[in-house]
């Protein structure tokens, strides 16, 4: 009994080196969405302007779908567009895109020099519904399958990797799922 | 060249300091003379050479050499002088080297002042404190060498963070590191015991002094990161419960709790192997601390560049060093035991006390830090732990602590009786009534009933700690300094303890904002704002405030803010002015420009904040006066307390 | 002047996040206010509280909570909008729930464990005392 006493830091040390020995794979800062699972917050909002039409909650209903939200101020958008024009041109999936927070003369603009992916293309200035989605670092990218529930949460840029690794199967297992 | 003298410097006391750990542990094993006997000079060999490859860094920093890389990535040729040597300990390779460096500096130390101490024990305690120099040296040449080279050399160095460019952040890990690094010669005395099987007074008589000087360092470093974290950030707050700052706060909890059950090993012969357990602990969370700063596994604002590599490379030195010690104190701590007793009113009684609530503290802010990573590593979910939970269960912790701090001192030793403890507090009590109706005649409805019952606290700690040297003083008793060591440091607590209760539930915090002309009162001092203008810094363009504050229509100060931008890297500081006063600080700090001249700009009335940092000084001062007490001093044997007892005898 | 435009693009490396808005109406309100913007946590800086950080995020976050205080919302249902959006991670202040009875009641738990061993320590040194005479005059043992 008595040698169980002296035996307890061992064994404390020994619980605390397997915790830290996991937590150096792990990352803190990462922030899990807690939309996962839930349905696409209401929302509606007009086009960026120019082609770009506008997008409601509603748009998200019948198909799986991809919301990107971006920004023109945000750098890592300028790394992961020319992967996001590639994903439009294949035409797998519906690509919306969330522009948040920016200035519509310059997203315009953006769009017509780099390319329009977005089908459609919400403007929130304000970022009410950036925040409605629990946003906080552009970018992030949604997938929202067929039913409006959102299934998965990319925070960063996309890289090609990502995208054909991750993205493109997460897509059809959603679509197999919803037939 | 010279970065490769410094490689080839760390080489060589890794060298030597296996040397001191084979000499020293295998010698006090063999009983072997000569081997223990080199001990000591392989000891100082490492101090030379790890100093040596410190002062090369320092050099390389001087020169501006931006061919080694740590140069080019902490400092560059604008930053003033005593940032460029403090860019020595600005990021990780470096801190390192200074932990090692000061390691060697406490081995050393250690090693010339124990002449009295028995060879074998001296060299196992060398040893010991060999194999945790022999981590960190490893750990700088094999993933973190502070002299790699960056070829071809930069142009100009990245600049050292401008927050960090501040006289008490430049001190404030030094100090931090001396006392961190201090603690593994309690841990390394502790070791040393275990290992030969023999714990005594006369062992808890020779680690107090060490333990004391280590923890009066961790206290002077913990304060001035508080007080530069206060003027420095713009916030007015002074602790944020960030896991680095509980790493270095876990610590000195337990060091102080150690400090108090050396003395029960000292007077009494007992509590030995709890007190080796401390010695071990203590140690044990500094080490952890350095874990959590490098390994990325908290998020955390001290942390440096995070690498798996690193973090895994302080895992296993954890293991070993923590790990060893741990299994040894399992194996061989059952058997220190001790036959005497007190009873239950004693001051043994109130030490243990003592350590019961320092410790759980300890514990709690442990749970509290490596909560989120233990959710996180089960996936049960991500959660966050902050101020708020910290300072709920940390302050009823610390109350009835308090208290007890009060009383401590006037127990006496193995046996006391209720009747002439109370007797003692004749006088006390009714002082303390006295202030407490005072206090809640002037805190009535302005602060909530913690902060009324926090200050009532303090004051009657702050009144039976100076009753009880006027108390011995009427008696006629020598006091030692070890007592007034004590009596200092117990105030230093009540005192701190005032200043949190004060300025955290009296405090006034304004946001507003003002334009030039326009002005404000807060707390009956005006604040009037008379523009802005542009100055120049050394490594810096700033826009300057003018705060002009007066009292009752005097003019008290006028306080000069800065929003400066620094040329090195891309970024901004707030440089918040304030105007200190023993009794109250008056702070501003510029928000954003508004157009027009106007300012956003926050200030604050903070009454007694200074009491924090004068209370840590006081417990420093306390710690260097018990530790210059000669009585302590190892290896001096003098008759204990020879004339208290004649006095106490008499009455 | 140029020095003011610049600092408006610059990323401030210590700053803290002013309030422009006026204070609230009532100082219950205020104070509410305060208390709150003091208990979530910035996503961006994650060191900071919204009450403290200077990212947009965190003022869009304080402005969130100013309008739902006007609106008559309670600091439960604040705290509810911004947990569904972020997560339990928003809150420096863990909610009581499952995953965090060890967390609140952990620290209780060890007083108590703690206070155990000290009153079975004390009792078996008690039965250990030897009062000798020279003891009860009030021995050598005294600071």
């Amino acid at each position: 009994m008595k040698a169980l006493f002296f035996l307890l830091p061992v064994g404390i040390v020994v619980l605390l080196l397997l915790l830290f020995w996991k937590g150096l794979y792990l990352n803190p800062a990462q922030v899990p969405s807690p939309l996962i699972g839930k349905p696409v917050p209401d929302f509606n909002l007009p086009g960026v302007g120019g082609t770009s039409a506008s997008l409601k909650s509603a748009d998200f209903e019948g198909h799986v779908s991809i919301l990107n939200v971006w920004a023109t101020w945000c750098i890592p958008c300028r790394e992961e567009q020319p992967e996001l024009v590639k994903l439009a041109q294949q035409h797998v999936v519906t690509l919306y895109g969330l522009n948040y927070k920016d200035d519509a003369d310059s997203a315009l603009q953006w769009l017509q020099t780099q390319g329009n992916p977005y089908e459609r293309d919400g403007y929130d200035p304000k970022g009410q519904v950036g925040l409605n989605f629990g946003v906080y670092g552009v970018p992030e990218t949604f997938v929202v399958d067929s039913h409006g529930i959102i299934r998965h949460k990319y925070i960063g840029p996309l890289t090609a990797s990502l995208v054909n690794g991750q993205l493109i199967p997460l897509v059809h297992e959603l679509e197999q799922g919803s037939k | 060249m010279i970065p490769e003298l410094g490689q080839l410097a760390l080489v060589l006391a890794l060298c030597l300091t296996l040397a001191q750990i084979i000499l020293g542990l295998v010698g006090a094993q063999r009983g072997d003379v000569s081997w223990m006997a080199a001990v000591r000079p392989a000891a100082v060999g490492q101090f030379i050479f790890t100093g040596l490859a410190f002062l090369l860094l320092v050099s390389c920093l001087l020169r501006s050499d931006f061919s080694v890389l740590y140069v080019a990535q902490n400092s560059n040729t604008e930053l003033p002088w005593i940032y460029k040597v403090a860019a020595a300990w600005g990021a990780h390779e470096g801190s390192l080297l200074l932990w090692a460096t000061i390691l060697a500096l406490w081995t050393v130390v250690v090693a010339l002042f124990s002449r009295n101490l028995p060879l074998q024990f001296i060299s196992r305690v060398l040893g010991v404190m060999g194999i945790i120099s022999v981590g960190f040296l490893l750990f700088m040449l094999t993933t973190s060498d502070p002299f790699s080279r960056l070829l071809p050399p930069a142009q100009q160095g990245a600049d050292l963070n401008p927050i960090l460019q501040d006289p008490a952040m430049a001190g404030h890990p030094p100090m931090l590191y001396m006392g961190y690094v201090g603690l593994s010669v309690a841990f390394a005395f502790a070791v040393a015991a275990l290992i030969g099987g023999k714990m005594d007074s006369t062992w808890a008589r020779w680690a107090r002094p060490w333990t004391i000087v280590a923890w009066l360092f961790l206290t002077l470093g913990i304060t001035l990161g508080s007080w530069w974290s206060y003027y420095e950030l713009g916030w007015g707050g002074w602790w944020f419960w960030d896991p680095v700052e509980n790493a270095s706060f876990m610590p000195w909890l337990v060091a102080t709790a150690l400090i108090h059950s050396l003395n029960v090993t000292e007077k009494r012969g007992m509590f030995k192997s709890w007190t080796a357990l401390l010695a071990i602990s203590a140690f044990s969370l500094s080490l952890l601390g350095t874990f959590l700063v490098r390994s990325g596994v908290l998020i955390s604002v001290h942390a440096f560049a995070t690498d798996p590599r690193r973090g895994v490379f302080v895992l296993a030195l954890i293991a070993v060093v923590v790990g060893g010690a741990m299994t040894l104190y399992a194996w061989r701590a059952p058997k220190l035991v001790s036959e005497d007793g007190f009873t239950t009113l004693s001051r043994e009684t109130f030490l243990l006390l003592n350590n019961l609530f320092l410790v759980v503290a300890a514990a709690a802010i442990l749970l509290g830090t490596l909560y989120p990573l233990i959710l996180d590593a089960l996936n049960l979910g991500k959660i966050s732990v902050g101020p708020p939970y910290f300072n709920s269960i940390f302050m009823p912790l610390m109350l009835p602590l308090l208290i007890l701090v009060g009383i401590g001192p006037y127990l006496f030793w193995k046996h006391d009786t209720l009747k002439r403890l109370l007797g003692q507090f004749k006088i006390t009590v009714w002082i303390v009534a006295a202030v407490s109706i005072v206090i809640l005649v002037v805190l009535w409805e302005r602060a909530g009933v913690t902060a009324v019952l926090g200050v009532i606290i303090a004051g009657w700690l702050l009144v039976s700690t100076i009753m009880g040297v006027v108390l011995r003083w009427r008696r006629r008793q020598k006091v030692s300094r070890g007592t007034w060591g004590m009596t200092l440091a117990h105030l230093g607590v009540g005192v701190l303890a005032l200043g949190i209760a004060v300025s955290s539930s009296l405090g006034i915090e304004e946001d507003i904002t003002l334009a030039p002309g326009q002005s404000t009162v807060v707390h009956g001092y005006r604040f009037a704002f008379d523009g802005t203008r542009n100055v120049q810094g050394p490594n810096y363009q700033a826009i300057e405030a003018d705060i002009r504050i007066t009292h009752n229509g005097q003019p008290v100060t006028v306080l000069h803010p800065q929003k400066r931008v620094y040329d090195g890297a891309n970024s901004s500081a707030t440089e918040a002015d304030l105007d200190p006063g023993l009794f109250r600080d008056l702070y501003v700090a510029m928000g954003d420009p508004l157009g027009n001249g106007a300012w956003s700009m926050r200030l604050q009335y903070k009454p007694l904040i200074r009491f924090l940092w004068l209370g840590g000084l006081l417990m420093v001062f306390g710690g260097i006066l018990a530790v210059s007490d000669r009585r302590r001093h190892a290896g001096v044997s003098v008759p204990k307390f020879a004339d208290e007892r004649q006095v106490v005898a008499k009455g | 002047m140029r020095y003011i435009a610049l600092l408006l693009f610059l990323v401030p490396v210590s700053a803290l996040a002013v309030d422009t808005e006026p204070n609230l109406p009532n100082a219950a309100l205020q104070q509410r206010y305060e208390t709150l913007t003091h208990e979530f946590r910035c996503l961006v800086c994650q060191n900071e509280t919204i009450a403290e950080s200077s990212a947009p995020l965190a003022a869009d976050l304080r402005a969130q909570v100013r309008q739902q205080l006007l609106t008559g919302k309670t600091d439960a249902q604040i705290k509810q909008y911004m947990v569904a959006r972020y997560g339990d991670f928003v809150l420096f202040k863990p909610p009581w729930q499952p995953n965090t009875w060890l967390l609140w009641a952990g620290p209780l738990l060890l007083l108590c464990v703690g206070a155990l061993v000290v009153i079975t320590v004390v009792r078996r040194k008690t039965r250990l005392v030897h009062i000798s005479p020279t003891d009860s005059t009030g021995d050598d043992f005294r600071p």
